[in-house]
Parts: C-alpha cells; sequence; structure tokens
C-alpha cells in the first residue's frame, strides 16, 4: 500500500472528509485554509479561503455541491464546492469545533465551544434547497434551535447526525455520550461511555451505527436507536478518531501520544500509526504507520476503497487498498459466507 | 440224620447272599455298554438257499475285509424256507471299520439285482424304535439378528476416512486426522488377526485371519459379523458387490463322520481347498477342488462387476458358474479353451456398442500362447452369451498381461514380444476400445520392454515404466524408462471420444529405478515410487500432476490434453508398499517389519508430496486405507461441487483450523458465535428500523449506475519533451547549387 501525501497544509490537519462518490477529499487544518483534492490521485483541486484561524471542521453535502467549515474565528462558512466561492457565513459566540450537514442536506449542526462564559452548545441550522437542483435558495440566518450543554454534562466536543435526520449524537468532553431528536433538539438518551474527552463520532455508511473514540485509548460501537453498546475496541494510545469502513468488516483507529507528551512518555515510539481491527472479532488486524506526529483525524471512502490520514504533522496521507486487503477474511467469515451462498443455491433450485 | 431232600429245602432258608454266581453273571451278563458301533446291517443281500450260504458267506466276507477285519459275520436263516434272508449282520474289529465299510460299500452293487445297503446297528437302534418321530417338522430358523448400520463410517460429518495400523500383534482401526495423532475408532485389539486384515472392496467388511478360519468385522465398533470356518485359511478375496467370500487352505477340507450340525461343509466338499461363502449369511455356498498341476494365480475365482458370474482357470479350460443359479456351470460344461493361460473380468459392466437401453454386458478376456498350428490370441468375451466380441492375433510373444481401465472403457493388452532371435524383449501394447462398435483395437509399439503398465482411473491416459535390456547389467545404474501416454488431440477442440484415435507417448522421464505406477483414484496425480523390494534397496517417490495449471511442462508434445509436471519427490528410502487413499487426497507409504527391519513406520503425503504425517514405530506392519463404496453423487451434482470449490474449500479450511488445536477451535467458535451475533443485530436492527422509521439498512453506499449520474471527460494533454531548432538550408540555395 504505496501512501498518496498531500502536501498543502502548512499546520496540523484537523479533519479530512470524502465526498459521496469518494472521488474528493476534503481536508482542514490550523492554517485557515481548507484544500480540495481528487482522491484518485492526491492532486489538489482547491481551496476555500476566507477564515481567519483555524479551522477545526469541515464537511461536504451529499450532493457534493456545498461544504461548510467551522473555524475558531468564531464563524461558520458555507462554500460552493464547484468555484470555491464564500456562500454564506455564519457569526457565532463562540469557536466552531465541528460542522456536518444532515444526510438530507437540510440541516448544518455546529459544535459551539464553551468559553467566555457561554456554556457551550450544539446549534443546527435550516438550508432551504432547491428540489430539482438541490441549490440552496434559503439559508436561515438563526439556528432552528441550540442544544445546550445539559447540566451534568461537560461541554460537547464532537457531533454526528444519525440517519434521515433522525438523531444528534454527541460526545462530550468528561466521555459522556448523548442523544438528542433532529428536528426538535430534545434530550433522548446518555451513555457514560468513555472516561475521557470523546474525540470523534463517525458513523456507519446506513448511520445507524456510530464508534466513538476517546483520549481514555478506547474506541466504541454503539447502535443509535437502542444506544446499546456494540463492541469496544482497545488501543494503547489515546484516540484522536475512529471510522467504520465500507465492504470489509473492519474499524479503523487513529491517534497517539500528544505531541507535548512525546518526550515525557517511556515509549520509544509515539504510536502515530492508524490501527485495523476487526469490527465483529475486535482483534487488531495490522497497522499503518507512516505519520510522524499523532493521527488527528481518519476517514474511509464510501465505497471502501480508500483512506486518509491528517496528521497533527500536516499531511494527509492517502492509501489506495491492496488486493490482500479485499482477500482478508477469517476463516469464520469465509465459511459463514460459503454457507450463506450454498443455501441460496439450494433456494435457486 | 438223614438226608435232607431236595422238597426239604426251603428257599427262605438258603441264604442266597452267600452264593456264588459270579460264574453265571459272568455266562450270561449283558454288557450294556456293548460297542454297536463295530456292527454294521446289510440289507439288500442276495436270498441265497441253505445249501450256498457258505459260498454266500465267502463272498461277502471278502467284500467287507476291504474294510477292515471282520470278527464275525452272521447271516440269519429262514427256518421255513430253509434260505437266507437277505440280511445279515458283521461285527468288525472297530468302529473305524465299520465306518469305512459303510462309507466304501453302501449302495454298493453287488449284482444287477442286488444292490447292498449297509447300515450302523447303531442307527437302526436309533430310527428303529417307536419312539422316533417320523413326522416332519418345520425346522426352526434361527431368529434373525439384525446388524447395526454396516456403513455407518460413511456419515462422519467431516467425510474422514479410516485406516488399519499393525503393529506386532495389536491391530486398530483409526480415523485420519491429518497432522494429528489419529483417533481411535475402536480400541486397538491385541490379535485381532494372524496376519494382515483386509477390508472388502466397498469397505463395509474387514476380514482377519484366524487358525480356525476368517471372521468379518464391522459396524461402529467392528464387532463380529460372522465366522467362515476354514482352518489354515491363507489367501481370501471378496467378490466386487461385497456378496461373497473366497478362502484358500493348504488343508483340504475333512468332513467328519459325526459332523455336527453347524458344520458348514457337506460331505461332497472332502479335499476341497477353496471355498465360497455368503458373506450375510456366513454360509458356504460352493466348495472346489485345486485343479491339478496348476500353478496358483490368486485370485483363483474372479467375478463379474454384479457378482452375477464368476470364474475359475482349469487345464485347457474356463469353468464360468452362474451364481444365481446355484454356482452351477454356465450352459452345463465348461469352455474348453486350449492353453488358456489367463482371464479378467471387466472391473465394471460395459456399454458395448450393440447393446440397447443403456446396458451393461459382464465381459471378460483371456489369452492363449501360440501353439503348433495357432498363433497367440487374445480374446473378449461376453457373458453369459458367450460371443466372442473381438479376437487379437499376435505372434512371436513370450507374454501377455491384460490391464482394465477402471471403467472397462478401455482394455490394454500388454504384448510382450520377443525378436526371432530370442534375445531381446519389446513390447506392443494392443488398446481395445470396448464401448465403440465392433470393439476396435489401437496398437502402440514400444521400442523397449514394458514392464509395469496403468490406466488412469476414469481417464484415458496410462503410463508405462519400462526398460532397455543392454548388455551392461549392473544393477546399481537406473535403466527405467517411464513414460506417459494420451490420446493424441490433433485440433483441441476434439474432445469427443470417438475423435481420439491414437495414443502417443507425451513425456519420458529416464534413468530411474521405478518399479510401481500408483495413480490416485480421482486421477490425474500420480506416484511413479520405487518401492524396497529384494531387487531394490532404496525407494524413492515421484508425484506428478498430469493437468498441471502452471506454465511450465514436461511434455515433449503438445498436441494432447495432458501438462505433466513433477510436483514433488519426497523422501522415504525404506518404503516397502504404497496406497492411496480412497478419496484421492493422501498417499500412505509404510516400511513394514514384515519385509525388512529399517525404519519401519508411516508416512502420509498429501497431493503436494508434502508429509502430512510420519510416525516410526518398531515392529510397524501394515497399513490399510478403508475402501469406500462408489460415490452416489450424479455427474450434475457433482459438477455442482466443483462450481462451488471455493465456498467449500472455505468451510473445510475452518474446519482443518479448528482441529490443528483447541484455543484454536475455541477462537473460532467463539469468533462464529460473535458473527452470528452481529449478523442478527444487522438483521434485527433493519428490522426495527424499516417498521419504526420506514428506513432501509444498507452495507455500502450504492451509486446510481444510471448515465446521467456520469458524465465523461476527455481530456488531452500535450507535452513537449524536447524542442530543437535547427538551420536549414533555403531551397533556393540548393537550387543554385544543383
Amino acid at each position: 500500500m504505496r501512501p498518496i501525501m498531500l502536501k498543502g497544509h502548512e499546520r496540523s490537519l484537523t479533519q479530512v472528509k470524502y465526498n459521496r462518490e469518494g472521488d474528493l477529499i476534503f481536508s482542514c487544518a490550523k492554517d485557515s485554509v481548507a484544500s480540495v483534492w481528487y482522491s484518485m490521485n492526491g492532486e489538489r483541486l482547491g481551496t476555500f479561503e476566507g477564515h481567519q484561524g483555524t479551522i477545526w471542521s469541515i464537511d461536504v453535502d451529499q450532493f457534493t455541491e456545498y461544504a461548510v467549515t467551522g473555524s475558531a474565528d468564531f464563524s461558520i462558512k458555507l462554500w460552493k464546492v464547484q468555484d470555491g466561492s464564500n456562500v454564506f457565513t455564519w457569526k457565532t459566540k463562540t469557536p466552531v469545533r465541528r460542522v456536518e450537514f444532515s444526510p438530507s442536506g437540510d440541516k448544518i449542526l455546529a459544535v459551539l465551544d464553551g468559553v467566555m462564559g457561554y456554556p457551550g452548545s450544539v446549534t443546527v441550522y435550516d438550508l432551504k434547497r432547491d428540489a430539482q437542483t438541490n441549490e440552496i435558495v434559503d439559508i436561515a440566518e438563526e439556528p432552528a434551535y441550540n442544544i445546550m450543554t445539559r447540566e451534568g454534562f461537560e461541554i460537547a466536543s464532537v457531533a454526528a447526525w444519525s440517519f434521515e435526520d433522525k438523531f444528534i449524537v454527541v460526545g462530550h468532553k468528561d466521555g459522556k455520550v448523548s442523544k438528542y431528536d433532529g428536528s426538535t433538539g430534545e434530550f433522548v438518551d446518555s451513555l457514560e461511555l468513555h472516561e475521557q474527552n470523546v474525540s470523534d463520532v463517525q458513523f456507519s455508511p446506513d448511520k445507524t451505527y456510530f464508534i466513538t473514540s476517546s483520549r481514555d485509548s478506547n474506541a466504541k460501537l454503539v447502535d443509535v436507536v437502542s444506544f446499546e453498546v456494540l463492541k469496544a475496541y482497545e488501543a494503547d494510545c489515546p484516540l484522536n478518531s475512529a471510522c467504520i469502513t465500507p465492504l470489509k468488516q473492519f474499524v479503523v483507529l487513529g491517534g497517539g501520544q500528544d505531541a507535548k507528551d512525546v518526550t515525557t512518555t517511556s515509549s520509544r515510539e509515539g504510536k502515530f500509526e492508524a490501527r485495523f481491527y476487526h469490527k465483529i472479532f475486535q482483534d487488531e488486524i495490522g497497522r499503518v504507520k507512516g505519520h510522524f506526529g499523532p493521527l488527528n483525524y481518519v476517514a474511509v471512502s464510501p465505497q471502501g476503497t480508500s483512506y486518509a490520514s491528517g496528521g497533527e504533522d500536516g499531511f494527509v496521507r492517502l492509501h489506495h487498498f491492496d488486493k490482500s486487503y479485499f482477500d482478508f477474511k477469517y476463516d469464520v467469515e469465509k465459511s459463514a459466507e460459503a454457507q450463506k451462498h450454498m443455501q441460496q443455491l439450494e433456494i435457486a433450485n | 440224620m438223614a438226608t435232607a431232600s431236595v422238597e426239604d429245602i426251603k428257599l427262605e432258608d438258603i441264604p442266597v447272599d452267600d452264593i456264588d454266581f459270579s460264574d453265571l453273571e459272568e455266562q450270561f451278563n449283558i454288557d450294556s455298554q456293548i460297542n454297536f458301533d463295530n456292527f454294521v446291517v446289510v440289507d439288500g443281500a442276495p436270498i441265497a438257499p441253505e445249501s450256498k450260504v457258505p459260498v454266500l458267506t465267502k463272498v461277502l466276507t471278502k467284500l467287507f475285509s476291504q474294510a477292515g477285519n471282520i470278527v464275525d459275520i452272521n447271516l440269519p436263516l429262514d427256518e421255513e424256507k430253509k434260505s437266507t434272508k437277505g440280511y445279515l449282520f458283521i461285527e468288525f474289529d472297530s468302529a473305524v471299520a465299520a465306518k469305512k465299510a459303510i462309507k466304501l460299500l453302501n449302495g454298493k452293487k453287488l449284482d444287477v439285482k442286488h444292490r447292498l445297503f449297509v447300515n450302523s446297528l447303531n442307527d437302526v437302534e436309533k430310527y428303529g424304535t417307536e419312539e422316533f418321530d417320523t413326522e416332519f417338522h418345520e425346522p426352526k430358523l434361527p431368529e434373525f439378528n439384525p446388524t447395526e448400520y454396516l456403513r455407518s463410517w460413511l456419515q462422519d460429518e467431516n467425510g474422514r476416512d479410516q485406516f488399519v495400523l499393525q503393529k506386532g500383534d495389536m491391530t486398530g482401526v483409526f480415523w485420519n486426522r491429518n497432522a494429528q495423532q489419529p483417533e481411535n475408532v475402536v480400541e486397538p485389539r491385541k490379535n485381532w488377526s494372524n496376519t494382515t486384515v483386509k477390508f472388502s472392496p466397498k469397505g463395509t467388511y474387514l476380514f482377519s485371519f484366524h487358525n480356525q478360519g476368517v471372521a468379518s468385522w464391522g459396524g461402529k465398533n467392528f464387532d463380529r459379523l460372522q465366522r467362515f470356518f476354514h482352518p489354515q485359511t491363507k489367501a481370501l478375496s471378496v467378490s466386487p458387490t461385497e456378496k461373497y467370500l473366497v478362502t484358500l487352505s493348504p488343508q483340504p477340507i475333512e468332513v467328519p463322520e459325526d459332523a455336527p450340525e453347524d458344520f458348514p461343509f457337506g460331505p461332497e466338499s472332502n479335499g476341497h481347498q477353496l471355498c465360497v461363502w455368503d458373506i450375510a449369511t456366513g454360509v458356504s455356498v460352493k466348495t472346489f477342488a485345486l485343479p491339478p498341476g496348476q500353478k496358483l494365480h490368486w485370485p483363483m475365482i474372479k467375478w463379474s462387476f454384479d457378482d452375477k458370474y464368476c470364474a475359475r482357470l482349469g487345464p485347457n479350460a474356463l469353468a464360468v458358474y452362474d451364481t444365481e443359479n446355484n454356482f452351477e456351470l454356465l450352459g452345463g460344461k465348461v469352455l474348453k479353451i486350449d492353453g488358456i493361460v489367463d482371464f479378467s473380468f471387466a472391473p465394471t459392466g460395459v456399454k458395448l456398442a450393440v447393446n440397447r437401453n443403456n446396458e451393461l454386458s459382464s465381459v471378460l478376456a483371456y489369452w492363449t500362447p501360440e501353439s503348433n498350428n495357432q498363433s497367440c490370441k487374445a480374446t473378449i468375451m461376453e457373458i453369459p452369451t458367450r460371443r466372442i466380441l473381438r479376437t487379437v492375433n499376435l505372434v512371436q510373444v513370450s507374454d501377455v498381461t491384460l490391464h482394465w481401465q477402471n471403467q472397462s472403457e478401455y482394455l490394454c493388452v500388454k504384448v510382450d514380444r520377443h525378436t526371432k532371435s530370442k534375445k531381446t524383449l519389446f513390447t506392443n501394447l494392443e488398446i481395445c476400445k470396448l464401448t465403440e462398435k465392433e470393439v476396435p483395437v489401437e496398437k502402440v509399439e514400444m521400442k523397449d520392454h514394458g514392464l509395469r503398465f496403468a490406466w488412469e482411473p476414469k481417464g484415458n491416459r496410462f503410463i508405462t515404466v519400462s526398460v532397455t535390456e543392454t548388455a551392461d547389467d549392473n544393477p546399481s545404474i537406473p535403466k527405467n524408462v517411464v513414460t506417459f501416454y494420451a490420446p493424441e488431440q490433433k485440433d483441441k477442440k476434439a474432445v469427443k471420444k470417438e475423435e481420439l484415435t491414437k495414443w502417443i507417448p507425451f513425456a519420458k522421464v529416464e534413468g530411474q529405478f521405478s518399479n510401481t505406477i500408483s495413480w490416485s483414484p480421482a486421477g490425474r496425480f500420480v506416484v511413479v515410487a520405487t518401492l524396497v523390494t529384494p531387487d531394490t534397496r532404496k525407494a524413492d517417490f515421484d508425484f506428478y500432476d498430469l493437468d498441471f495449471t502452471g506454465e511450465k511442462s514436461l511434455n515433449n508434445v503438445k498436441t494432447v490434453a495432458a501438462n505433466l509436471m513433477d510436483v514433488a519427490h519426497p523422501d522415504y528410502f525404506s518404503a516397502t508398499d504404497m496406497q492411496w487413499d480412497p478419496s484421492g487426497r493422501y498417499v500412505a507409504v509404510w516400511s513394514s517389519a514384515t519385509k525388512h527391519k529399517l525404519e519401519n513406520g508411516y508416512k502420509v503425503f498429501n497431493i503436494a508430496g508434502d508429509t502430512v504425517r510420519e510416525e516410526m514405530i518398531d515392529g510397524f506392519q501394515n497399513f490399510v486405507w478403508r475402501p469406500r463404496p462408489e460415490t452416489l453423487l450424479t455427474n450434475g451434482e457433482k459438477k455442482k461441487v466443483r462450481k462451488n470449490l471455493r465456498e467449500w474449500s472455505a468451510q473445510f479450511e475452518e474446519q482443518d483450523a479448528m482441529q490443528a488445536d483447541s484455543a484454536m477451535r475455541e477462537l473460532i467458535l467463539a469468533r462464529r458465535s460473535m458473527l452470528e451475533e452481529w449478523t442478527q443485530y444487522r438483521e434485527n436492527n433493519t428490522a426495527v428500523l424499516e417498521e419504526e422509521y420506514g428506513f432501509e439498512t444498507y452495507d455500502t453506499i450504492v451509486l446510481g449506475t444510471s448515465e446521467e449520474d456520469f458524465q465523461v471527460v476527455e481530456e488531452i494533454k500535450e507535452e513537449i519533451l524536447e524542442e530543437k531548432e535547427e538551420e536549414v538550408d533555403s531551397f533556393e540555395e540548393t537550387e543554385e547549387a544543383s
């Protein structure tokens, strides 16, 4: 697996995302310029310029028409992907830690930091689109609703939409995970999932279950409806990100010692590797090294054919999977598939 | 006192107890222990007048003296008629003599009118009394004892094979578990058999040899099923459908006079050495005397594929028996064939071209050597019609062997011929195509002397091991040549059998010691081996694949449907025997202590020649795979299995991994349940989401494939690799110059 290095950012990467077709990669970093890349060859398609500070988060809608970025400069910006023009800017009270389009593309959530007396919130904005062209025709300047940090919870660090905009799942600084109704913002449920900050929440391709990663070195797989923990993956270093691979039954975890801790920890290596775990059997099956700083974000293409990691070192490493990756299967899986195949044959007869 | 008169003596007064009667007792005592064994009653003697009695007595005395010493002969006389009564009593000096007399003279014709009936006096006592019940009673049939299911081993979940290991006096049956310690099927038994054990052709029965005969074993626990009483049995063979057992003993059968009721042989079997048994019932169905003055070739009785006929070789004759007709000779007489040397039945029914409705014929082939006015002949004959299907005439023949392909499509007559000087031998192969019209014969001429020949099972290829005889007969120089033959295929598409006309050698391996060709029962793979024999000291094994899929090939000729490759050459220098497992997955080779004492033990190789398992055991004797019956799958089903081979093998790999060790097993089981759990979760979740939210789950985003979704953009990029400027003389100048 030869990685493609996406060199374009001058500072640490904060988020890396694929569009729905998997042909483009959107990345943002602490250098206030977001980039768009061709996933096929790693060529840069263009940039989104306009922010004044660190861009913490980026997302692209399912039509690859618009991108949204959330920045430490107290703003959320909406961009047109085609020409990189800034369509709209929301001013916020605090830095924006996370932004995400809802699956339908009609809503945007933003995680607002809890600083300067603001308690922190997950704020949702409505968008109106043309039914034919999916063009955004009306943008609500005011939030549709604010999910303020609840009592007993610390502020939110990450948030993500479930299937059909039904729920918003929020990860908190204290390791709790809470669930809200996607249309009203009403609290539904919560879990004490981790012991430390929930650093990432990413959904399965159909957005029915999600994986969380935490600084407590654990990643957990949770069903969004029942809010039950399905699987747990234990790593040996703090985790910054985790994602679920389509096509194969794996999860990818990324993290590593904080740059500031590297000199003070005993381990010679900072464990700056992407770790592949089997989603069902929870075994670690492989690692991909290359970054020379912690991995801040990992993302898999929706087709499951490549993955990209954004590192503290300022690079995005894009990996297209080899044949061996696709061929890898446990004997148990092989035989189960075989049995299924045989059954189908029998039914066919 | 006057002497007392007799009258005075009162009986009461006589002290009876004091009188000594011993002399009288001795005189009149009837010995209740008297032995009638020595007496015979002769009936049917001529009724002679008193005057002729001495003459008659003399004649009869002389006659009966053949049996033994006569103590007394008594011809009772009819007082009125003054003649003998037609019967007499003879006392011999021994019971043996009396028995002999009965045996010899019972039914003896004295003259035209008189036939003697000789019976033991005992019998007269026994049958002549009133008490003897003369009414007919239905014989009591012994209650039917069902045996357990005899083919239970075929139901093994993992389709494993069984094998027998013999070491010293211990014999055990085991499950093959690849590299792992074989698992006991039953506890190894001591002295299970005096010598080796043998399986029936389909594996249902296991036979063991004992002083008293042979025993059959079977079922899940290898319980004894039947005993076949045939003392000192040295060899046995089983008919193809496992109906009959043939035993041979060097000791002729002796039927004792007072044979117990369950004695298996009737008096007609006296002196016979060859015995045919019904395996299921243990009843002797037929016995044979050995043909006089012939070399014995085992098996001495050969069977047609369906067990309907069996045949054995006699001097200048072939005796074919109809098993369904009480083993009577077919057509009432033997087949006269002058000089017949050897014969064999086709191993399966043959679809002769003349047969309608896919009927199968029993076919046998035999050969006769050259005689004064006849050439050597190999003949193929249909049974029971005795129709000759084909005769092959041969000249200058020194030996002939018959080789049937296992599906009876081809018969190869291997003819070892000599040059006129009789100094060198060379071999011709006459291949008869049984299923074609008129049974055409294809001739393959070899330049050297063929030692071994073997057809590919279920195929049309064969291998020969031959040797060119040279002046140098140093045994340490390997001289054998292994040659691979296949039908020529000029056109790659021509795969119909009719179009395969000529067999050609397509590959040769020279400089070998090879003395054994062992094909995988499934075909394609073959092991050409050198086994340790009195002449060869070092064993070696060459594994070949005749349908190698790689690029390389040992083929000399491309126009055949074969691609030969030598796959492996595993070592086992002291191996004396080898056998493929019935599935063609493994080859067992072993070094038997009955042949030599070196490195006794066994190794099991897979078809790639890798050692799967090896065990060196002192005193190891024998390794026997348990055969399997023919598969019940139809060709269509087999094809389907082959098509889904990947799916199947995935499951088997998992099983193998599970067998490898118990920790792995636990892990696999745990994973299996996890996978099951996950699938369950996804299914439930799908149902719940569908119901509650009308949302359909999926595992991977499926992008639209309609053309509207995609737009093909062609970009042409021109890159200038090099730019060069050159000054060229203007045309005008050149024109001027010219």
